[in-house]
């Protein structure tokens, strides 16, 4: 699809705004709908769509192959950590209200990180998921399956 | 919706089905806005109809888009079967409580506690990020868990690294033009 200029163009365009949607989406998630979840989908979207449009792997040189395998790691780990952080603060295991000196206060940071990592997570796994299933080309069918 | 399951089941290009699948998803995505289910009418219309579609797309580039034709098999079977499984569910819902019912059993229990005091308890005006990422804490680490290890089985199976492989004769030729120094040094002498 490399040649199809209007594509190429119009893609161009949507996808700042479908990034910016996404943070939106991410940051808004308290007060509005949405959150980590939709989010990072709608983020790991923002790069297939580059993705389908420019090939894979223009998008590898964007974000390469480590750094979404690091930050799908990365994501699991921050959720986890505000857990382990609760029970260092002397609270339980996800327990928000001793994060900060405000229970509720807590809770805002608690939530904000906890969905931080859903996001990030969400987002690397789907763009993970994409490329090496669109990477792989028609299956060769001299080799080996 | 209706419609849209029944020519998912007919047609034979698969192509037309994935995007039949991803209507299907809007169409359900609107159906949880008219329920006033906002935050999971935004998850269906992300993920089901946009991520798997391109997902399954993905995986038609992969394989083929026209359906294998079947050998005709046992479809009186397969509909008597089917048509029971469609009554005793029909049959399920019919002890359901109505739609919008406050006296529903799923509202009797911790809802009324999220709704009245998630305010002071948790301070969030969006009650489900509340109950999603606060009271449900533990469910939703375990969701982010198995996007995980998705993302790492697909990985396992299908990201590793390819090396281009050398054919056969390609070796044998290699391995003629070697010297025999070179080669008493690969086997470890």
């Amino acid at each position: 699809m490399k040649q199809k200029i209007i594509l190429r163009v119009i893609s161009k365009f949507l996808i700042p705004y479908i990034l910016l949607f996404a943070l939106y989406v991410q940051w808004h998630g308290d007060f509005g709908p949405g959150g980590g979840f939709q989010a990072g989908v709608i983020f790991a979207a923002g790069f297939i769509l580059y993705a389908i449009i420019f090939g894979v792997d223009t998008v590898r040189v964007v974000i390469p192959a480590v750094v979404t395998r690091l930050l799908l790691v990365f994501g699991v780990l921050l959720y986890s950590g505000v857990g382990v952080a609760g029970i260092i603060l002397g609270g339980n295991y996800l327990d928000y209200n001793v994060l900060a000196h405000e229970p509720t206060h807590g809770q805002h940071y608690g939530i904000l990180l906890v969905e931080l990592g859903v996001g990030i997570t969400v987002a690397s796994a789907m763009i993970t998921i994409f490329c090496t299933f669109a990477g792989r080309g028609p299956e060769d069918p001299e080799e080996e399956v | 919706m209706g419609m849209i399951a029944i020519a998912i089941a007919r047609i034979h290009n698969l192509f037309a089905v994935v995007m039949l699948t991803g209507i299907f998803s809007l169409l359900g995505a609107a159906a949880y806005v008219i329920m006033d289910a906002v935050d999971v009418a935004f998850t269906e219309a992300a993920v089901g109809a946009g991520i798997s579609t391109v997902l399954m797309l993905g995986t038609l580039a992969l394989t083929t888009s026209e359906e294998k034709p079947s050998p005709k098999k046992n479809v009186v079977g397969a509909l008597i079967v089917v048509t029971i499984t469609g009554a005793v569910l029909i049959y399920g819902t019919l002890d359901m409580p109505h739609y919008g019912d406050p006296l529903a059993p799923v509202h009797q229990h911790v809802a009324d506690r999220y709704i009245g005091q998630s305010g002071t308890e948790v301070g969030l005006p969006n009650v489900v990020t509340s109950v999603l990422a606060s009271y449900r804490g533990y469910d939703t680490l375990g969701e982010t868990y198995v996007i995980f290890i998705a993302a790492i089985g697909v990985l396992a199976i299908l990201g590793r690294v390819r090396f281009p492989r050398r054919r056969e004769e390609d070796i044998a030729e290699d391995d003629a033009q070697k010297t025999p120094d070179e080669t008493a040094r690969e086997t470890g002498a």
